[in-house]
């Protein structure tokens, strides 16, 4: 397993945001992350990050605990975050360049990663342009190429369609499927039923509990998604 | 220790590159203290007399008094404001960006600390220019040896600056932290007037002034000015820069939880 939780929990002062969520994003596909608002993606996110330590439980990326070897499982993860990350007056290329060198790298081999990035997610010819120029689906993969510069093995994404229309939101779902397929753990936290697909890994959160996880028919047992969801969410409410 | 220091060149850039985008920014930096230097210092030159102490052997005019303080004021705002910056980008989220880079986070936060302190020593020297382009002019070898003490000061208040943005939730806070902070900070110490000034009106606050590490920052800075040692002054700085920076590092210490805004 790629990324494992196990048993997480969090809470803010009394209110607990998480409550012993355990589950696995496996290599090579996507795992939806669905959840209506508040129901602690943001939380899980922070701890995933490593931006916040978890009351209990324990975060694994390829194998690397987060509490005891930060560095290398953060090494091994590519963040996407809810909120825009990126310097809008500094072009895509020294954007990304930035992120390289904070990951160590530098020089032509930085130039090399950040080339290849910019290819995949088709960006290559804004790499001059600054970030202020572009829409918010171009930065929104500029966001994503960034996330991919140092090879991560899991790459985690917070609601990353948050205010692109309805075409750019179709192109990066579809890109970042891509992306699973090839073998990377997608992490993909979303309230939105219509960006997972039939075939994908589907954790379903709800209320800082885990309601529900496993293959998307699996889930819902043939039922559309959306219907499942609103009466799954809404009963529990 | 090779990527570390490539991360670091890295943040260091960042603010640069920030720092030359923003224009305003500079210019606001300079207006600030050269407005003190030519108006207020001015209008007061006549008002207050002073003595001769140490440092100085002769007779000053209270402009040459108050370059030193003006000095740590550009330091002081600037720490305050590449703060403000922070709290700005945890908002914008671009400080995730810096913390979750795979390097122990005392580093990442010294980076941090040590780009913004390089901006506000670039401007201490464009005013001491601009002060010797008016006229107030001091001992050639004072300008070199005033660079290790401004950038002492400058990474004591950016620490502060740095701790202070950890507290903060929120963009509309932080303008009452500025006016609690900078004004008191600024207004109570050696920068305008010699505390022995101060004594002559109030015991009280020439006490406060003197616990002040803006006062140790300032007498740290004039002492270096023209030639002279002030271990005392090096003490109480050193010591602030360590607690402020304690005290940052603890605000961002993930086992207390990023607030969030």
């Amino acid at each position: 397993m790629t990324l494992s939780v196990e048993d997480l929990t969090y809470a803010y002062g009394e209110k607990r945001a998480l409550d012993g969520v355990s589950f696995a994003a496996p290599a090579g596909r996507f795992t939806a992350l669905l959840g209506p608002n508040g129901a602690g993606k943001s939380t899980l996110f922070a701890l995933l990050a490593g931006l916040l330590r978890p009351g209990s439980g324990r975060v694994a990326v390829a194998g690397h605990d987060m509490a005891r070897a930060s560095r290398a499982a953060l090494a091994g993860m590519g963040i996407v975050f809810q909120q825009p990350t990126l310097d809008l007056d500094l072009s895509v290329r020294q954007n990304l360049g930035y992120f390289a060198a904070l990951r160590g790298l530098a020089g032509r081999e930085a130039r090399t990663r950040i080339d290849a990035a910019l290819d995949r997610l088709e960006m290559r010819e804004r790499a001059g342009e600054k970030v202020r120029a572009l829409n918010g689906g171009h930065r929104r993969r500029t966001e994503i190429a960034r996330a991919l510069l140092h090879h991560p093995s899991v790459l985690l994404l917070d609601e990353p369609t948050v205010g692109l229309d309805a075409a750019s939101r179709a192109a990066i779902t579809a890109h970042v499927h891509d992306l699973a397929r090839e073998g990377l753990a997608v992490l993909w936290a979303t309230h939105l039923t219509d960006e997972v697909g039939a075939a994908d890994h589907l954790v379903v959160l709800h209320r800082g509990e885990k309601l529900a996880d496993g293959g998307v028919a699996e889930v819902t047992r043939g039922a559309p998604l959306s219907d499942w969801f609103l009466a799954a969410t809404g009963k529990a409410s | 220790m090779r990527a570390a220091l490539i991360a670091l060149r890295a943040v260091v850039a960042r603010e640069a590159l920030r720092f030359v985008h923003q224009r305003e920014r500079f210019v606001a930096a300079l207006v600030r203290p050269l407005v003190w230097l030519l108006v207020f210092a001015a209008g007061f030159r006549a008002a207050l007399g002073l003595s001769i102490t140490p440092p100085y052997q002769t007779y000053i005019t209270y402009e040459t008094y108050i370059v030193p303080g003006l000095l740590g004021m550009i330091l002081l705002f600037n720490g305050m404001q590449s703060s403000l910056s922070l709290v700005y980008d945890r908002e914008m989220g671009s400080m995730k960006v810096l913390l979750t880079a795979p390097l122990p986070r005392w580093w990442l936060l010294l980076a941090k600390l040590m780009g913004s302190t390089a901006i506000s020593v670039l401007q201490a020297y464009v005013f001491l220019a601009i002060a010797a382009a008016f006229g107030i002019v001091l001992p050639l070898w004072g300008y070199v040896a005033a660079l290790p003490a401004l950038v002492l000061a400058g990474l004591m208040l950016g620490a502060l600056g740095l701790a202070l943005s950890s507290f903060i939730r929120q963009l509309e806070n932080f303008a009452g932290v500025m006016n609690f902070v900078i004004f008191p900070m600024f207004f109570l110490s050696s920068a305008l007037y010699p505390l022995w000034k101060m004594a002559e009106s109030s015991e009280l606050l020439h006490d406060i002034c003197a616990a002040n590490p803006f006062t140790h920052a300032v007498e740290l800075i004039r002492f270096a000015l023209y030639l002279d040692w002030n271990g005392w002054a090096l003490l109480w700085t050193s010591l602030a820069m360590l607690a402020f920076g304690a005290l940052a590092l603890w605000g961002y210490d993930p086992a207390r939880g990023m607030r969030r805004g």
